[in-house]
């Protein structure tokens, strides 16, 4: 009932949220000489790095490590990104919380697609470093655009919780930084799930972070079919996370604009 | 039209939690160990405190009163920005505030980028602004700046933009929080015009401001806000005229708390061979009644306590006026009034009546002395004490003769 009226203010100020994603992607590079073309030069030369630390000096034991590392990455800075920045959007709002009137939950709804789209605008180089290295395109890329989804039900829930509490107690977004440190190096982004030892896959699994990482690894660079029962049961709590983000967001909104 | 008001305010209450005024942010430890207190801090503050009103379609309605009287509040309510902790509000039809203007320009951005960008958040779809577009430039009068970043703006061209846009939302209710005293002349009566056009084309505007002479041009209401609640609510030139005389009143209380203290004016200097001693003086109105703020035209009394430390037969009391460029707009003395003092008590009381203070608003300082005929100085007493004159009318010069005017043709007999 409340998820249902939350969504469609939401909906209706589709195109609210279209020109603030549009304000957020081109003022990031608005004056920069390259402009527009950093979007995809960054996570070039992040790739650079990992791949001169890992393949070069740190020479990790695998076949297309750097190609696998940007596979799992590339979700990741996606992720990291939403949570720092989207746990700020309703106290970085500023005037716009305080003296203008429209759904609040556009704001942190911004944050979530415009890291997205830059996410998206990055899977061109992945393609391209897929190709040279030799691991091609794998059919399961047709499963990208689920396991795409569900990550962002996920991301988007949370950062609406974070962006409620982060009002009322700005500690979280510090507390938030420290944490998504220890998260990074719990899930298998630079490790393949095999380096873990069995009798921790269990403890693997229940992190939902390394639920879309995996599954990103599997349909980007291993080739095969995400695990739909792990995708399945991630869906489902995203969806509670959201449901309950939604009624902690619904609840305490009326007083945003007074602690702002 | 339908009859039912446009807007409709029924016993609201808005409270504030102190915490926030003193940005006292919980944390993730206070919220932990908040089950542990004995009691949570419940520490409210309340800002609107049972405000009921009613304002029909088509009206145009002031909203005045001090600072904190709960204005921009009672305002961001209308607006939605704010809950009311009790009471009802109704507002009816498509709202525009002018509370912020500009609100979402991005600095980087052009001026054209930023009407869209802040056209969608006021609510407009992209149709709508492209097609008020060009009214919009051609209302803001930046030209060619149109296309510059915002940040290169001018902070007079940056309320211009916001301005247009927000007036070009085509609302139903006007919200306006005290953006018209930006910008300059020429800005200034393009919002006169424009508020006169809302006027004719029959929206409801709902405005708070603190210039009341833009309250009796546009107003057809007033309503007075003091202390949270409805102080007055009516025709504007009876509101303003109630608002004024309780804003003298609380001067007044203010001018008499710091004339309390002898620091209060600065050059006060005092000289004399001492046979007579003025030990306290008072300012009085026409009831007796001591006071610092006086209207033009009010009665006015000083009252001089006097000791005379030897008998004297040739004493004479003189009062003058000075104003802030201590210019001498009167002065007298009982000598030059004859008035005989007799045999004046040792110890005693002289008054100066004034029937009517005809000066005009100001700040003046008053001077008292006791000297003999002949003009030697017992006791003067420079820039004694200080007042304020307070006047509805913005006219110049030192005093105004009681007047009128009256027109009639050459030759007719008077």
């Amino acid at each position: 009932m409340q998820l249902g009226q939350h969504l469609s203010e939401l909906y209706r100020y589709r195109s609210l949220v279209v020109s603030l994603v549009g304000r957020d992607l081109q003022a990031r590079y608005r004056g920069s000489v390259l402009g527009f073309f950093w979007t995809f030069l960054n996570p070039l030369l992040l790739l650079s790095v990992y791949a001169l630390v890992f393949s070069v000096y740190f020479r990790v034991q695998m076949e297309h490590y750097s190609v696998f590392m940007f596979t799992g990455l590339l979700p990741w800075i996606f992720f990291s990104q939403v949570l720092m920045e989207g746990s700020g959007a309703i106290v970085d709002g500023g005037s716009l919380v305080t003296k203008v009137l429209f759904p609040l939950q556009v704001l942190p709804a911004v944050k979530v697609l415009s890291a997205f789209s830059n996410f998206l605008l990055s899977l061109p180089i992945l393609a391209v470093f897929l190709l040279v290295a030799g691991v091609g395109l794998h059919l399961t890329w047709l499963a990208f655009p689920v396991v795409a989804c569900v990550q962002l039900l996920f991301t988007f829930a949370l950062t609406l919780a974070l962006a409620t509490a982060n009002v009322f107690m700005r500690d979280t977004r510090h507390i938030l930084g420290n944490l998504l440190t220890l998260w990074f190096f719990l899930t298998p982004v630079l490790y393949p799930l095999t380096q873990v030892p069995e009798k921790y896959h269990l403890l693997v699994y229940l992190n939902p972070a390394a639920i879309f990482t995996l599954a990103y690894q599997d349909v980007i660079f291993w080739g095969r079919w995400p695990r739909w029962d792990l995708l399945g049961a991630m869906a489902l709590l995203s969806a509670v996370i959201l449901f309950l983000a939604v009624a902690l967001f619904e609840h305490y909104k009326e007083y945003f604009a007074e602690k702002i | 039209m339908s009859d039912s008001p446009a807007i409709e305010v029924t016993g609201l209450v808005k409270r504030f939690r102190r915490e926030i005024l003193t940005r006292d942010w919980g944390t993730w430890k206070t919220v932990l160990l908040r089950p542990f207190q004995r009691q949570r801090r419940r520490d409210l503050f309340t800002v609107l405190d049972g405000v009921s009103f009613a304002i029909d379609p088509g009206r145009t309605v002031a909203i005045i009163g001090q600072n904190g009287s709960g204005k921009s509040t009672l305002l961001k309510i209308l607006a939605g920005i704010y809950k009311p902790d009790a009471g009802k509000v109704a507002v009816r039809g498509r709202v525009s505030s002018l509370i912020e203007l500009g609100a979402g320009f991005h600095p980087d951005f052009s001026g054209r980028e930023n009407v869209f960008l802040n056209g969608t958040i006021l609510g407009l779809s992209k149709k709508e602004i492209s097609e008020r577009y060009d009214r919009i430039v051609a209302y803001s009068g930046l030209g060619d700046f149109i296309d510059a970043p915002v940040r290169t703006y001018s902070s007079g061209m940056y309320v211009r933009l916001g301005f247009s846009v927000a007036v070009n939302v085509n609302p139903d209710v006007l919200l306006v929080d005290e953006v018209l005293a930006v910008g300059d002349e020429a800005f200034a009566h393009k919002c006169e015009d424009k508020i006169n056009e809302f006027k004719r084309a029959g929206k409801t505007i709902c405005l708070v401001t603190h210039d009341l002479g833009a309250v009796e041009k546009f107003a057809d209401e007033a309503i007075w806000l003091d202390g949270g609640s409805v102080a007055a609510q009516g025709h504007p030139k009876q509101v303003i005229d109630a608002y004024r005389q309780k804003v003298a009143a609380s001067e007044d209380a203010i001018r008499r708390d710091e004339g309390a203290q002898p620091q209060a004016i600065l050059d006060q200097a005092r000289w004399g061979d001492g046979a007579v001693e003025i030990e306290g003086l008072r300012l009085l109105d026409g009831q007796g009644q001591a006071r610092a703020v006086f209207a033009t035209g009010d009665a006015f009394t000083v009252e001089m306590d006097y000791h005379l430390k030897q008998p004297l037969t040739d004493l004479a009391f003189g009062i003058a006026f000075r104003n802030a460029q201590d210019v001498l707009c009167y002065g007298t003395n009982t000598g030059i009034d004859r008035q005989d003092l007799g045999r004046a008590p040792e110890r005693g009381v002289v008054s100066f009546k004034a029937l009517r203070l005809d000066l005009v608003q100001g700040t003046y300082f008053l001077d008292v002395a006791a000297h003999a005929k002949d003009g030697r100085v017992y006791d003067y007493f420079k820039r004694a004490a200080s007042f304020a004159v307070r006047s509805g009318v913005g006219d110049e010069g030192v005093f105004r003769p009681p007047h009128a005017w009256d027109i009639r043709p050459q030759g007719e007999k008077r």
